[in-house]
């Protein structure tokens, strides 16, 4: 980056010619594709004439439905761009065992670092954000999160950040610090770029979103219940969602604070982590660990609960050990706090020290370990039915246990010594998050689906995208373990023993796959939409479910239930189907009041992505302008009186008495027919 | 209404206790500083403690939090709260002192 003065520094701060991507062909493909592909976007907006729909039905709604789905949405986008990095990092290592490769190193550098930032920041964590707002309030029997504004809020954050690390692809240079971003390699002396000023402003956005949303989950969970959902009522997926919000109020601040501190070492000249002047980068690793082992569990908790319900679901049976699946949630969540020093046993304190958190870490196995047998004795003797979620779950079952073991190698600090900073790391890490968070995601999002778009998704293609993903994950992860122990480092650009060689392409063919199986979920996604009329499931109900969220039609209304249910069960909506109230009239319908839309959130997050960019780019007139705007904004939005629509109980009772109409004259099918059109989502009831 | 009204002052009356004990005790700990009124080693222990007093006071009668059934939740995240603060805060310095030792 060079520095600008006089006018145009006033104006443009540090942006110049410089800034484009015209330095490497591939960086000005990368920065091509993104320009186009919005561009693109926009005109067939444009085009279709669907701006007005998009802005009032979608991007300004508080239903907690469409921002979990919208959440979602963001979050294959940026997968779509994290797999693409992942595979050019793989080819790089492929072509570069003793040849420069095709990536320069500076390059390579990049890409590791926003493959990582996005992995985690943009796809992880909007994904499981995404699947809590969809579900949870209906797992609860609530109309919608506690505080809906905040929840538009924490999205266009989340939004604004995931923007953000677009952005610097098109102009100037990411960090090439990696995901955990350390210093003093992070800071000013050793970067003088925007690298990790975009980065840090990415974090912080994402993390200030991620905390609210913590908050909100959390206290809709304990406020939104409805009448009798007493605590142990809870569907498994909901504890997990209570126990990821705790930890993301008590993790993403040492995150938020990092960041910050870094930046004003940056901005500001100060000597937090510097070398000199009595900077301690340990008290950096320190807190960013805070943050980073608590955001794993964040990320495997909703899993674990996703798993839960496909288990129980797909073999029709009562979640089995559900208590002991909770206190195993709870004892993960508690011990996620005890652990972050295992992260850098290498870097200094003294062996007593690395000892107690190598034991407190491998504690961690025995809770994991109790799921593990309750999701097996779930299957036992269960009326299986091998859907894509449940080969999502089986897989995961099967890989998760082999990363966890490698995980537990690691915690013992020897043996760390010696594959810390290899691609063992890496290949464990990834073993955990693919198989463990990523086809939980992907499980979850075949699972509910149906109750989202009121069709399900085609099954062939759901099947090829399962394959894909599990065969690819093993083959492009299970060779970094051997290269790993064997040395090979991580984040290398270039490759200097030449017996690495195989496994390198073995891992590239797995990359390989991986993208077909990213392909086939987006194949799948059209193939599902063109054929919608034959998978549709008005009725709401097509994989006989056990908790609320199956209650409702499919797709459910604004306001989630026509009457708010009574719950007297574990398996709420089982228990209703097994007495045959589960579609009955009401007696007394009452009016519903909802949150009218509204354009805060969206404000709050330009202005915040503009506050963002200024800051990178030393543009302080954009940085004080965006801050300020985004104050005007909550400022505006607190004189705004008519926050609510109510709905009158005639429009609800009208609504329900049609959608009983309906599932009067349905057939009601078997569990041997749910994969074919007969399946309109009305379950025969288990006999 | 006469329920109201008894309510409103009993609420009144909590409130009012709240803020005397919470004025008492900052000012005492301001007048420990300032006049000196223990020996250095003791005064920071003094002000550690009236400032966990403080602490337990603002809790009980503004934030009212106490050992009732009713508010059995909010205790319950008090102490998980205090809790996790003490292992990150703890750990944090015990990790922080001993790379510190080791340097030097
Ligand atoms: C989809 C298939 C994926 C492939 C092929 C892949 C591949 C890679 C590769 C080649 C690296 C660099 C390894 C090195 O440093 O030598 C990497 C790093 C990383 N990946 Fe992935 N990855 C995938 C998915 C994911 C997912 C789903 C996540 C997280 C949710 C993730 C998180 C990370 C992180 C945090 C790093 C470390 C970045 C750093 O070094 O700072 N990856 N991945
Ligand atoms: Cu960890």
């Amino acid at each position: 980056m060079t520095e600008t003065t006089g006018l145009w520094h006033l104006l443009m701060g540090n942006l110049s010619y410089d800034a484009l991507p015209f330095y490497s062909p591939i960086a000005t493909v990368g920065a091509s594709i993104v320009v186009l592909g919005a561009l693109g976007t926009a005109v067939l907006i444009t085009w279709l004439g669907k701006w007005k729909y998009l802005w009032s039905e979608w991007l300004t709604s508080l239903d907690h439905k469409r921002i979990g789905i919208m959440y979602i949405v963001l979050a294959l986008l940026m997968l779509s761009r994290g797999v693409i990095e992942a595979v050019m990092m793989r080819t790089q290592q492929a072509l570069a065992i003793q040849s420069p490769g095709y990536l320069p190193p500076d390059h390579f550098g990049q890409l590791f670092s926003t493959h990582g930032t996005i992995m985690i920041f943009f796809v992880a964590m909007p994904f499981l954000t995404g699947l809590i707002n969809f579900v949870m309030p209906q797992q609860i029997g609530a109309r919608d999160v506690r505080f809906p504004l905040l929840n538009a809020i924490s999205l266009w954050l989340t939004v604004a950040g995931a923007a953000l690390v677009m952005v610097s692809l098109v102009l100037g240079k990411f960090s090439t610090g990696g995901w955990s971003g350390y210093p003093p390699y992070t800071e000013s002396a050793y970067q003088p770029g925007v690298g990790p000023d975009y980065w840090i402003w990415v974090l912080t956005l994402s993390s200030i979103g991620s905390t609210l949303t913590g908050l909100n989950f959390a206290v809709t969970i304990y406020k939104e219940r409805a009448p009798g959902m007493r605590f142990f009522r809870l569907p498994l997926f909901t504890w997990t969602a209570l126990c990821t919000s705790i930890l993301m109020i008590f993790a993403m601040p040492p995150l938020t604070v990092a960041t910050a501190l870094l930046a004003l070492d940056r901005y500001l000249d100060m000597h937090f982590f510097t070398n000199a002047l009595g900077g301690n980068m340990m008290n950096y690793a320190n807190l960013f660990w805070l943050f980073g082992h608590p955001e794993v569990y964040i990320l495997i908790l909703p899993a674990f609960g996703v798993f839960s319900s496909v288990f129980s679901t797909f073999s029709a049976k009562r979640l089995y050990g559900y208590k002991s699946l909770v206190y195993a949630t709870m004892a993960i969540a508690v011990l996620s706090f005890t652990v972050w020093l295992h992260h850098f046993f290498t870097m200094g304190q003294s062996p007593s020290i690395n000892a107690a958190f190598g034991i407190a870490t491998m504690l961690i196995g025995i809770p994991t370990g109790v799921k593990i047998y309750d999701w097996m004795l779930t299957l036992y003797r269960g009326r299986v039915r091998f859907s894509v979620s449940l080969l999502y779950s089986l897989m995961f079952m099967l890989l998760f246990v082999i990363g966890g073991l490698t995980g537990i190698l690691l915690a013992t600090p020897p043996v760390d010594f010696v594959v810390h900073n290899t691609v063992f790391l890496v290949a464990h890490f990834h073993n955990m998050l693919i198989p463990g968070m990523l086809f939980g995601m992907l499980a979850g999002y075949q699972f509910w689906f149906p109750k989202a778009f009121g069709f399900r998704l085609d099954e062939t293609w759901g099947r090829i995208g399962a394959a894909c993903w599990g065969l690819g994950f093993v083959l492009a992860f299970m060779p970094l373990y051997v290269t790993g122990l064997e040395g090979m480092p991580r984040r290398s650009q270039e490759i200097f023993q030449p017996q690495f060689a195989p496994y390198l392409l073995l891992a590239e063919l797995g990359g390989l796959i991986i993208l077909a199986g990213l392909f086939s979920l987006f194949v799948q996604l059209w193939v599902s939409i063109r054929r919608r009329d034959h998978n549709r499931v008005p009725v709401g109900d097509p994989w006989d479910g056990r908790s609320l969220e199956w209650a409702n039609p499919a797709p459910p209304p604004e306001y989630n239930f026509f009457t708010l249910p009574q719950v007297e069960d574990r398996d709420a909506f089982t228990w209703m189907k097994e007495r045959g109230v589960a579609y009955l009239p009401a007696q007394h319908y009452e009016d519903i009041e909802m949150p009218r839309n509204s354009a805060t959130a969206v404000a709050i997050g330009v202005a915040a992505l503009l506050s963002a960019f200024g800051l990178v780019w030393h543009i302080w007139w954009m940085a004080v302008v965006g801050l300020g705007a985004a104050w005007a904004a909550v400022i505006v939005r607190s004189f705004v009186r008519d926050t609510m629509r109510t709905i009158p109980a005639s429009e609800v009772e009208q609504a329900h008495r049609g959608w009983l109409r309906e599932i009067a004259a349905t057939r009601a099918v078997s569990r041997d027919e749910e994969m074919s059109a007969g399946n309109v989502g009305l379950a025969e009831s288990a006999s | 209404m006469m329920d109201q009204q008894a309510q409103y002052a009993k609420e009144r009356r909590s409130y009012l206790v709240g803020f005397l004990l919470a004025l008492g005790l900052s000012v005492v700990s301001f007048a420990l500083v300032a006049a000196k009124l223990l020996p250095a080693d003791y005064l920071l222990t003094g002000v550690f403690v009236l400032g966990f007093v403080q602490l337990l006071v603002h809790f009980r009668f503004f934030l009212h939090i106490n050992f009732s059934k009713s508010k059995r939740d909010d205790l319950d995240l008090l102490l998980f709260s205090t809790l996790i603060i003490v292992l990150m805060a703890g750990g944090t310095l015990v990790v922080l002192f001993n790379l510190h030792h080791r340097m030097t």
